[in-house]
């Protein structure tokens, strides 16, 4: 064994050395935590408050740029449990006026886990919300007189117009699954609610800031800390511009008053959607404030349902409005040509019955939108579904393919939260059924006139006006234009085109049109613009049927394209299309024409829900 | 030679080393506390909630403590017939973490198991140890004989250090450079160990404090040549032992200052590099002059120290400033933790000294800490938890901690210079140089004193790898230790 005694003495400079390093950190940590006063200040006041600093949220414009929702300021009462120290309760409570059992009640409240799951007495927690400015004003005034009390500011929502809650929605407290699942949020905040305020929650609410301020031992606040270097600014969140015309919206919930139902009307060129309403409505400044949760739960009780917007939500018969469909398909797949004629005995008779009305017979396709012959498209769907050589299974598919690309059956992709999808039935649906693929085409027959199985929302079928109002193509409906600042998903940028010839639509839009000038659509037509149309009227199983229209106008370069649906309100010729023809006139000709004033007033007044019940969806 | 199983175990347990396992459970005792009292909130949880980290954190103990117990109980022999295997696999486990890693914050250091997540920079530490051991008890090896030897156990050192900085772990990477420390016990010259300090010295120094201070002079070059000059007096009484030389030129130097201080004061400017510069070259000259009467070569080193250090000093500068690109040199100042890089860094350390700062002498009692309850402090359960020492038990428990540390490192330096194998020695002495880096640059950096670099407190901070690396670390050393008197060389 041997030993270098010269190197072992090494071992005192490698056991010097450290012996060095921890004796000149005791002299610091002597001279940090015993000499130095500073740090000691702090730690009797624990001096520092990290405040959230509030974005200010994005506002919202409509399409001609009118401001729709803006921000106003509220005053939440903030207080760091554990700073808060002998309490003048007395004092508190006068200044607010409120009792000494309501203080404690809130008290206990915001102790309550399942109310405030996010307490801890160490981090401030909301005590009360929106306090009126005159009540902020006086206890601003005597803050130092409540050590760990503070005013926090936020904004809430402003709206400059009593129309379209349905599109904007409105903002809510952040519950305990929110908080849960977006770290961004901390119990007190809001979050967007229904409407684009939800679908856009993450471009209106912008960054939180935060600051940085100090505080000496009691707890009141001296200043930021080093002049706020270390603060972060909020960022404002981006403005939203609607495809909402705000005018055109108003209009249409005037014309749905006292009536239950939809209007929903596109630019076909864009499919930025011009309006979209719903009936019953409410103002949206009923959801704003102290007396948000009084209000919404009047509105949830209400059993006509305001709350639920029928034009993306509610799934109806889409009546004869669907022939277009029908005959787009029969000429596509070469059922039928321009100019086959089927006939028409007062219905289809064919082993089974089928109703219609008094028109001439044999009848073409034209003639047949024109009048809204049921049999000529049981008869087109008959031989498509029967055709030689095929299987009806077969054919169904492809006629359900044929509509799912036309926007049925599945969510369109609209840019509004719960959007229904609707129904088209495909061939395992019938199958399942009658027990067994052996079905024949009288057996679903109903379908080729929007009836039976077929369900769709008010947004699809004007989809559907604008597809043929395009000749053939459309764009994702959506009702956000524009976002500051960034880009709307391009999805709403993407031409949809289903696989039907431009040349059939033509044949569709002239029949639509020959409807106006001379078949059940008369009633659309108004002063200096070609209007096509076509009216529905759909049977419903639980009452009166409902009154449905689809149009777009002009004929030519079409601007608006449209759907109406009334419920319960009989043929789709007595409200569904005034009203759509309203619809139309006042936003292509800014006004309505003298000599239809009288039917505007008729529509404005009228109302089809006390005569009709409430219906179930 | 044979082993019987049944006395191999009492065997170890009666020479194990328990001052050290005691300084062990007691620190791993004080992590405890201290990451409960970091992790604790006053409304809620349980020390056993497995969902806390204080909960998580025992789990990790019991478990650290079957590992050391089961390494107590293997065969000494085998650490070292197996050192390079280890080395390899280790390695070649690092290289895969580059790739299999997921990327948290920015770093890609994790192996994902499940629930649990390891970083193998961690257990590369013993291995390398293994590694560096085995070879300098290779026979014959001697450090200096050749300089390939250097050569090899430089390889050893670099290769983790280069992997763990593909994963963007740039402080456990910096860590394998203290294995320095045990080249220079195995006999590399102290003058490199110095010139390797005093480099990295100066280099902070100047790079760190920029700010002009005084006569046109910035605070690090004031300070590093105030340093050259202090040292050069050193040399010349305890290296070049002529009293009367370094008497004259220490009077010269206080001279030289009192009478700059004077002129100041009278309101008269100088220009400090001047200054500095005419007085060393003074005192070099007649350095140089009463040399010429004794002996040659030592004062040569002396004056070679001087000249060499004030050429670096302003190559340092003249690199920093002019050839390194800006985005090169805040890199360089983010990682040295000089730059804020925007609410950062800096006011990271500034709220860590507040904490500590605020506990006062004795601190503000167990889980009444509002600094780090408050989450003023980031990363307050892992590379802070020295903050919450500080501020809940103030300087008296602060300093006992670090005290404990100094008996621990004092009682490790004790045992491996009693081993009788090169092997033994060499990895007790690594595991000697991992610590002191640890503890020097982690609580170094909580009080403000050094960079901040990301690395944990050895046994107390939160975290699985690292307390179960350093129990690997320790207890290998200590069953090498309990064996002691069987090892030969």
């Amino acid at each position: 064994m041997r030993k270098n005694y010269q190197l072992e003495k090494r071992k005192f400079v490698i056991g010097g050395f450290f012996a060095l390093i921890v004796i000149i950190y005791l002299f610091r940590l002597y001279s940090l935590q015993v000499k130095d006063e500073t740090y000691k200040i702090n730690a009797e006041s624990n001096a520092f408050l990290k405040r959230t600093t509030y974005p200010a949220r994005g506002l919202i414009y409509d399409r001609e740029g009118r401001l729709v929702v803006f921000n106003q300021p509220a005053y939440d009462v903030m207080l760091i449990p554990r700073d808060v120290q002998n309490l003048d309760t007395m004092a508190f409570c006068s200044l607010l006026n409120m009792t000494k059992e309501q203080f404690e009640e809130k008290w206990a409240d915001m102790k309550n886990p399942q109310k405030n799951p996010g307490y801890s007495s160490y981090t401030p927690q909301k005590f009360l919300s929106h306090i009126s400015f005159e009540d902020y004003g006086k206890l601003q005034e005597k803050l130092y007189m409540f050590p760990g009390i503070y005013i926090q500011t936020r904004t809430i929502r402003k709206y400059n117009y009593d129309v379209g809650a349905n599109i904007l929605g409105n903002i809510r407290e952040v519950s305990a699954e929110d908080v849960k699942n977006d770290t961004y949020y901390k119990s007190g905040d809001y979050t967007g609610d229904l409407g684009v305020e939800k679908s856009y929650e993450g471009a209106l609410r912008g960054k939180k800031g935060v600051e940085i301020l100090m505080r000496d031992a009691l707890g009141r606040i001296q200043g930021k800390y080093e002049e706020g270097v270390h603060d972060v600014p909020p960022e404002s969140g981006n403005n939203l511009t609607l495809s909402i015309d705000m005018e055109l919206q108003r209009y249409g919930e005037k014309l749905m008053k006292g009536k239950l139902g939809a209007i929903v009307a596109i630019e076909p060129e864009t499919g930025e959607i011009l309006a979209l309403v719903t009936s019953p409505s409410y103002d949206p400044s009923l959801l704003i404030g102290k007396d948000r949760g009084k209000n919404y739960a009047d509105l949830v009780l209400n059993p006509l349902k305001p709350l639920y917007d029928r034009s993306i939500q509610a799934m109806y018969p889409p009546g004869s409005t669907f022939k277009p469909t029908q005959g787009l398909i029969f000429l596509q797949e070469g059922i039928i040509t321009e100019g086959t004629s089927f006939p028409c005995s007062r219905g289809y008779v064919n082993g089974i019955r089928v109703g219609c009305h008094g028109h001439g017979s044999p009848i073409a396709l034209k003639p047949a939108l024109q009048t809204s012959c049921n049999a000529y498209f049981c008869w087109g769907l008959k031989n498509m579904i029967d055709k030689k050589g095929t299987k009806s299974v077969d054919q169904l598919n492809k006629w359900k393919d044929y509509l799912v690309q036309m926007g049925y059956g599945y969510r369109l992709g609209i840019d509004l939260p719960h959007e229904s999808r609707g129904f088209i039935p495909n061939s395992e649906y019938y199958s399942k059924s009658f027990r067994g693929p052996n079905w024949g085409g009288n057996a679903i027959i109903s379908i080729a006139i929007g009836q039976g199985e077929v369900l769709a929302t008010p947004v699809q079928i004007a989809n559907l006006s604008a597809t043929i109002a395009n000749r053939g193509f459309f764009f994702t409906p959506h009702v956000v234009k524009e976002i500051s600042d960034s880009v709307i998903d391009l999805k709403f940028r993407e031409k949809n085109v289903p696989k039907i010839d431009k040349k059939y639509y033509e044949s569709i839009a002239e029949g639509m049109r020959m409807a106006v000038t001379g078949g059940t659509c008369r009633g659309a037509a108004f002063p200096g613009v070609e209007v096509c149309g076509k009216t529905g009227t759909a049977q419903n199983p639980h009452g009166r049927d409902h009154s449905v229209f689809m149009g777009f106008a002009p004929y030519r370069n079409p601007k608006i394209a449209i759907a109406v649906y009334v419920e319960n309100a009989g043929f789709g010729a007595t409200y569904g299309v005034p009203i759509g023809s309203l619809m139309m006139e006042k936003y292509l000709n800014g006004s309505i024409s003298p000599e239809r004033k009288g039917l505007e007033q008729r529509m404005i007044s009228s109302n089809t829900i006390a005569g009709s019940g409430v219906k179930k969806h | 030679m044979e082993l019987r199983s049944t006395d191999k175990s009492p065997s170890v347990f009666r020479s194990l080393d328990w001052v050290t396992v005691i300084l062990y459970i007691l620190l791993v005792a004080a992590g405890a506390v201290s990451i409960y009292a970091a992790s604790y909130d006053f409304d809620q949880a349980s020390i056993f909630d497995f969902a806390e980290f204080s909960g998580k954190q025992l789990r990790w103990i019991g478990l650290s403590f079957i590992i050391g117990f089961i390494i107590l109980l293997m065969d000494y022999r085998m650490y070292e017939a197996y050192a390079y295997p280890i080395y390899g696999v280790v390695i070649l486990v690092l290289i895969a973490t580059v790739f299999l890693s997921p990327n948290i914050h920015g770093s890609h250091s994790w192996l994902v198991f499940g629930p649990v997540s390891l970083q193998p920079a961690e257990f590369g530490k013993f291995a390398t140890s293994l590694a560096l051991a085995k070879l300098f008890d290779s026979y014959n090896f001697n450090l200096n004989a050749k300089p390939s030897n250097y050569f090899r156990a430089l390889i050893i050192i670099l290769v983790p250090i280069c992997i763990i900085l593909c994963q963007k772990e740039t402080g456990s990477a910096l860590v394998y450079l203290s294995l320095v420390f045990v080249l220079y016990r195995e006999g590399m010259s102290g003058f490199v160990l110095s010139a390797i300090f005093l480099s990295v010295l100066f280099f902070v120094l100047a790079v760190k404090y920029m700010d002009p201070l005084i006569m046109g002079l910035s605070t690090g070059e004031f300070m590093v040549l105030t340093i050259i000059c202090i040292i050069y007096c050193l040399l010349l009484i305890f290296y070049c032992k002529d009293f009367i030389i370094a008497r004259n030129v220490t009077v010269g130097f206080i001279a030289a200052g009192t009478i700059v201080t004077i002129l100041l004061l009278c309101n008269v400017p100088v220009n400090g590099r001047l200054f500095f510069l005419l007085t060393i070259a003074a005192a070099l000259i007649y350095t140089a002059l009463a040399m010429l009467r004794h002996r040659i070569s030592k004062f040569v080193v002396a004056i070679g120290f001087v000249v060499v250090s004030i050429g670096f000093l302003y190559s340092v500068n003249y690199v920093f400033d002019k050839v390194l690109q800006p985005h090169q040199q805040t890199r360089i100042l983010v990682l040295l933790g000089i730059e804020d890089d925007i609410r950062g860094v800096g006011y990271n350390v500034n709220q860590s000294k507040i904490a500590i700062g605020s506990g006062g002498m004795s601190g503000k009692g167990f889980l009444n800490g509002t600094q780090t309850k408050l989450k003023y402090v980031p990363e307050q359960h892992t590379d802070f938890i020295f903050c919450t020492i500080g501020e809940e038990e103030g300087f008296i428990g602060s300093a006992a901690v670090l005290v404990t540390f100094l008996i621990l490192i004092l009682r490790l330096i004790h045992i491996a210079e009693r081993q009788k194998s090169t092997f033994s020695r060499v990895y007790s002495y690594c595991v000697v140089s991992l610590l002191i880096f640890h503890v020097c640059i982690n609580v170094g950096m909580v009080i403000g004193l050094c960079p901040v670099i990301g690395i944990p407190l050895p046994f107390f901070s939160y975290g699985g790898s690292s307390l179960w690396g350093f129990t690997i670390l320790l207890f290998i050393m200590l069953r090498l230790d309990a064996a002691r008197k069987e090892i030969r060389d």
